[in-house]
């Protein structure tokens, strides 16, 4: 059955899909009249302002609004008194505006709106708030420790039994492994053990968290916001809001990068209970600052690895044990981390533990492959030591130990039809392994794997009587997925590109869709999107069959038109998808193509990743001179974006290796909120980075895709650290490998100046 | 504070508009006059998401005040194409996928034309040291900087 599926894909030959036309939304973007979050304005419009607590931890004891109220042009100042307890959502709904206590700097503690900017930011300045400063922890190992500062009193770590009788700041606790890791260690001829840290990298979407609400008394409400998701936000809102899901309609404006980010709420809920109170639209957008220390960044980490091996080259055991705190609240991604640190090995022995850790940080928030980048820094070099050391070609030495298909994972699921080797093989192959290096350069290799996710979806799709069709999708364009959306729906129906028009609906004109995450979209409204297409095409025919007056089974569907199935169905002229949709009318009315589920079998990607670093030696600047990025597809509806989503996920992942990183203070705050100190990478920092689409068909999609969006960050920084290390001979093990870091570690390789 | 009249040509149109004293071009731009193409990503001339041209150079609008803008030239991405003519920038912008979400893009539009206007035949080197104060998080430049150089050659050759 699977072989079946298998093969049908691979042996189908595309029209459209895997070609490369303009985007549909394209003209908008480049003429700037695309709107983005913050580029709507609604007639009598109300300015939102946060005021956030200054200090890491602090109880709040009241909070004094009277002076702000007087402010002239001050419509409304909304407190933790303006949201009812909410047991489903306590988390975001604390996050959102903070309870008792200000968790950490940046914990939204009220909202203002006002006729103007500045009027909202008078009144913030006259908020009085009681704050009784406590003390605070933001690094994992303190965190952990047993004196220390505890956020929640009633944290109970949950996955451990018996279940402790104290409170701390571990949440959680997971294991996952098989076989025996004493005993793989044993039989090891080499085992190297190491301890690994990673900063927090925030997702640094350019386009700022942004929204405009407008709530009626009577509780009929609209939200225009950048999100991935605005489903999840309408049900979020919804809740916190204590509205009708009916009666909030979400629309996604285009979104300006999200990476994860905007997979939650933050103002949203804010600007909707402020415009409730006030009768007025409200819009609220973030400023750089507020994104940086109220958005969530990705979870810093600290991580011990231990992977034994045989001379020849078989890994034997492969242990883990994954700290990642997630800011305040419980939900850091080091379940995913766990899961995903030894996913690319086929392992007799290996087990992994993660503990899920609150600090005085902001909420983490998703950020591409969540969880996985770290635990693959800090496996993959590990694995590179370990095939340095038995002089094993590193490529050589992951295609030995390579997961396949019918290999039991990591985490527990045998795997199907997966791609790893083929990277690895294209990898190798690559001109790019083995061309000549300059001086102080080194190469270094990782691989890396996400899961990919199915999640609800439902698209629709509509025959105009002039032969278009309108296609109507709820997920949220991240990256040109219209234009891949638009390419499989002209496929499907085998009609020109061009007559296909992708939009994406609010959130009352389409049925459940799970958030644009889990690089799910390509795979999932994909799926739908081809399904749908499948129901229109089977509701042509019936129209046809009408027609010719002869069975619905007798006609079939071929290049775009209905045709009799054979020559005993009779002989008619071929109706195109226009013939039939011009008389639809006279044959039963409007025809459209529906199509609802919940998929699964998104189809795991895996990749490895090429880069060549050269390392001054003077400074400890690193700079990468060469990047290729191999990863599986499945099949590439529009390469361009694949490419895309690669050589971004790459260059992510190098400024989280070289640069990118949260500075705290002794006194808990943040130290470089802004693009100036919080260094992402900018075009003369980088090479071209190439792309190797490697494409082994994903049997759970009609096309054979897999998603792609994630991957792409999971090898670089492991694959950077190894390039560093055959580049100056030591070896990195906290991230970022800024200068300072990296001359430190070279000098200390040096003999010492003693005597000066 | 009273308001600030300002009298500017925008794009080659003349305009008006009163502003604060402390106001950003940025905010008049995108609050005032209804050009909300320029995008603000951080405010502080770190993103180059507001970028403007003022008298043929290359300005961070959120770091110029409205009222600087009296009596001067602006350029937006609002006047890049002419009608219905994209500009070519524009054209090899989407012919290269070099858009992801495409909130940079305005940005880089604009600062790839400057670059273009000042030295219509730049290396790869070059694009990349004039484009190092935009910021883009989706696309690692590569595509960026191949339809600046694709644009630069179709130019030339025109
Ligand atoms: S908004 Fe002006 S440089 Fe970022
Ligand atoms: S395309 Fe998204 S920031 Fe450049």
């Amino acid at each position: 059955m699977l072989d079946k599926a298998k093969d049908a894909v691979i042996d189908r030959e595309f029209k459209l899909v895997g070609s490369r036309p303009v985007r549909p939304d394209g003209v908008d973007k480049v003429t700037g009249r695309a709107r983005f979050g913050a580029d709507i304005s609604a007639p009598g419009m109300l300015v939102g302002k946060v005021l956030r607590s200054p200090h890491a931890h602090a109880r709040i004891h009241s909070i004094d609004i009277h002076a702000a109220l007087q402010v002239p042009g001050v419509k409304a100042v909304v407190t933790r008194d303006d949201f009812a307890e909410n047991a489903k959502h306590k988390d975001v709904l604390c996050n959102v505006m903070a309870r008792d206590k200000a968790l950490y700097e940046g914990h939204a503690v009220a909202a203002v709106a006002a006729t103007s900017a500045a009027a909202a930011r008078k009144a913030l300045k006259l908020i009085k708030i009681d704050y009784d400063i406590l003390p605070h922890v933001t690094d994992v190992d303190e965190a952990m420790r047993d004196d220390a500062p505890l956020l929640h009193d009633d944290m109970i770590t949950s996955g451990v039994d018996p279940a402790p009788e104290k409170p701390s700041n571990v949440a959680r606790r997971f294991e996952f492994g098989h076989g025996d890791v004493d005993d793989g260690f044993a039989k090891a001829d080499v085992v190297i053990e190491r301890e690994f840290k990673t900063e927090a990298a925030h997702q640094a979407y350019i386009e700022p968290h942004a929204c405009l609400a407008s709530l009626t008394e009577d509780g009929h409400g609209e939200l225009f916001c950048c999100t991935q998701g605005h489903y999840a936000v309408r049900d979020i809102c919804a809740s916190l809001c204590g509205l009708e899901v009916s009666k909030l309609r979400v629309t996604a404006s285009e979104i300006g990068g999200g990476f994860g980010g905007k997979t939650t709420v933050f103002l949203e809920p804010l600007a909707l209970v402020l415009s409730r109170k006030t009768g007025r639209p409200v819009k609220m957008v973030m400023s750089r600052d507020e994104v940086f220390r109220a958005s969530g960044p990705t979870a810093s980490t600290s991580s011990s690895i231990k992977i034994g091996a045989t001379r020849d080259g078989r890994i034997t055991a492969g242990q883990g044990e994954f700290r990642y705190q997630g800011g305040a609240f419980t939900g850091s991604p080091v379940q995913f981390g766990a899961m995903c640190a030894f996913a690319c090995y086929a392992l007799d022995n290996v087990k992994t533990v993660g503990y899920d850790v609150v600090t005085n940080r902001p909420k983490q928030a998703a950020y591409r492959a969540p969880g996985a980048p770290m635990a693959a820094f800090a496996v993959e070099s590990v694995i590179e030591e370990l095939a340095v050391k038995l002089g094993i070609d590193p490529i050589e030495f992951r295609l030995k130990n390579a997961a396949q298909e019918g290999d039991k994972s990591s985490y527990g699921p045998t795997f199907p039809r997966i791609g790893l080797i083929e990277t690895l093989e294209a990898a190798k192959a690559h001109e790019h392994y083995s061309a000549p290096l300059g001086p102080n350069q080194g190469r270094g290799v990782a691989s890396g794997y996400w899961f990919n996710f199915g999640g609800a979806t439902s698209v629709s799709l509509n025959i105009h009587p002039d032969g278009t069709v309108a296609l109507v999708v709820g997920t949220p364009d991240i990256g040109g997925s219209r234009a891949s959306m638009t390419l499989m729906a002209a496929e499907e129906l085998g009609i020109p590109y061009d007559k296909v028009n992708c939009i994406v609906a609010d959130t009352a004109s389409l049925g459940l869709n799970e958030t644009s995450h889990g690089s799910r979209v390509t795979f999932a409204s994909g799926l739908a999107t081809i399904e749908a297409a499948r129901n229109a095409k089977t509701e042509m025919c019936a129209r046809a069959a009408m027609i010719w007056e002869i069975s619905e089974e007798a006609v079939t569907w071929e290049d775009g038109h209905a045709k009799p199935a054979g020559a005993n169905a009779g002989d008619f002229e071929p109706m195109s998808l226009a013939d039939i949709a011009k008389i639809a009318e006279k044959t039963g009315g409007p025809i459209s193509g529906h199509f609802e589920k919940n998929p699964a079998g998104a189809g795991a990607s895996f990749a490895t990743h090429i880069v060549d670093v050269e390392v001054d030696p003077e400074t400890g600047r690193v700079e990468v001179k060469r990047f290729t990025a191999v990863q599986d597809a499945g099949k590439a509806i529009h390469p361009s974006y694949v490419e895309g989503q690669f050589q971004g996920g790459a260059v992510q992942g190098v400024g989280w290796a070289l640069n990118e990183e949260y500075v705290y203070g002794p006194d808990g705050k943040m130290q470089n909120a802004g693009f100036l100190d919080y260094r992402v990478p900018v075009c003369s920092d980088l090479p071209m980075i190439d792309t190797v689409i490697v494409e082994v068909p994903n049997p759970g999609h009609p096309y054979g895709v897999r998603g792609v969006g994630e991957t792409g960050i999971v090898p670089p920084m492991a694959a950077v650290a190894n390039a560093l290390s055959a580049a100056a001979g030591v070896r990195m093990t906290e991230l970022p490998m800024s200068p300072p870091k990296v001359l430190r570690a070279i000098d200390d390789t040096r003999p010492s100046i003693a005597a000066e | 504070m009273s308001q600030i009249h300002v009298s500017t040509t925008i794009n080659g149109d003349p305009a008006e508009f009163l502003c604060e004293p402390d106001e950003t071009l940025l905010d008049v731009l995108r609050d005032r006059l209804g050009l909300t193409g320029s995008k603000e990503g951080c405010g502080s001339g770190d993103c180059g998401a507001c970028s403007v041209t003022v008298d043929d150079r290359l300005v961070c609008s959120c770091l110029m005040l409205g009222a600087e803008a009296d009596g001067r030239d602006i350029g937006t991405i609002e006047g890049l194409a002419e009608g219905e003519h994209l500009h070519p920038l524009q054209r090899k912008f989407l012919d290269h996928a070099a858009l992801q979400c495409g909130v940079c893009t305005p940005g880089f539009l604009v600062a790839a034309k400057a670059l273009l206007d000042h030295n219509p035949d730049p290396s790869e080197t070059e694009v990349r040291y004039w484009l190092a104060g935009n910021l883009c998080r989706c696309t690692g430049y590569d595509k960026i900087v191949r339809a600046v150089l694709d644009t630069a050659a179709e130019m030339k050759g025109a």
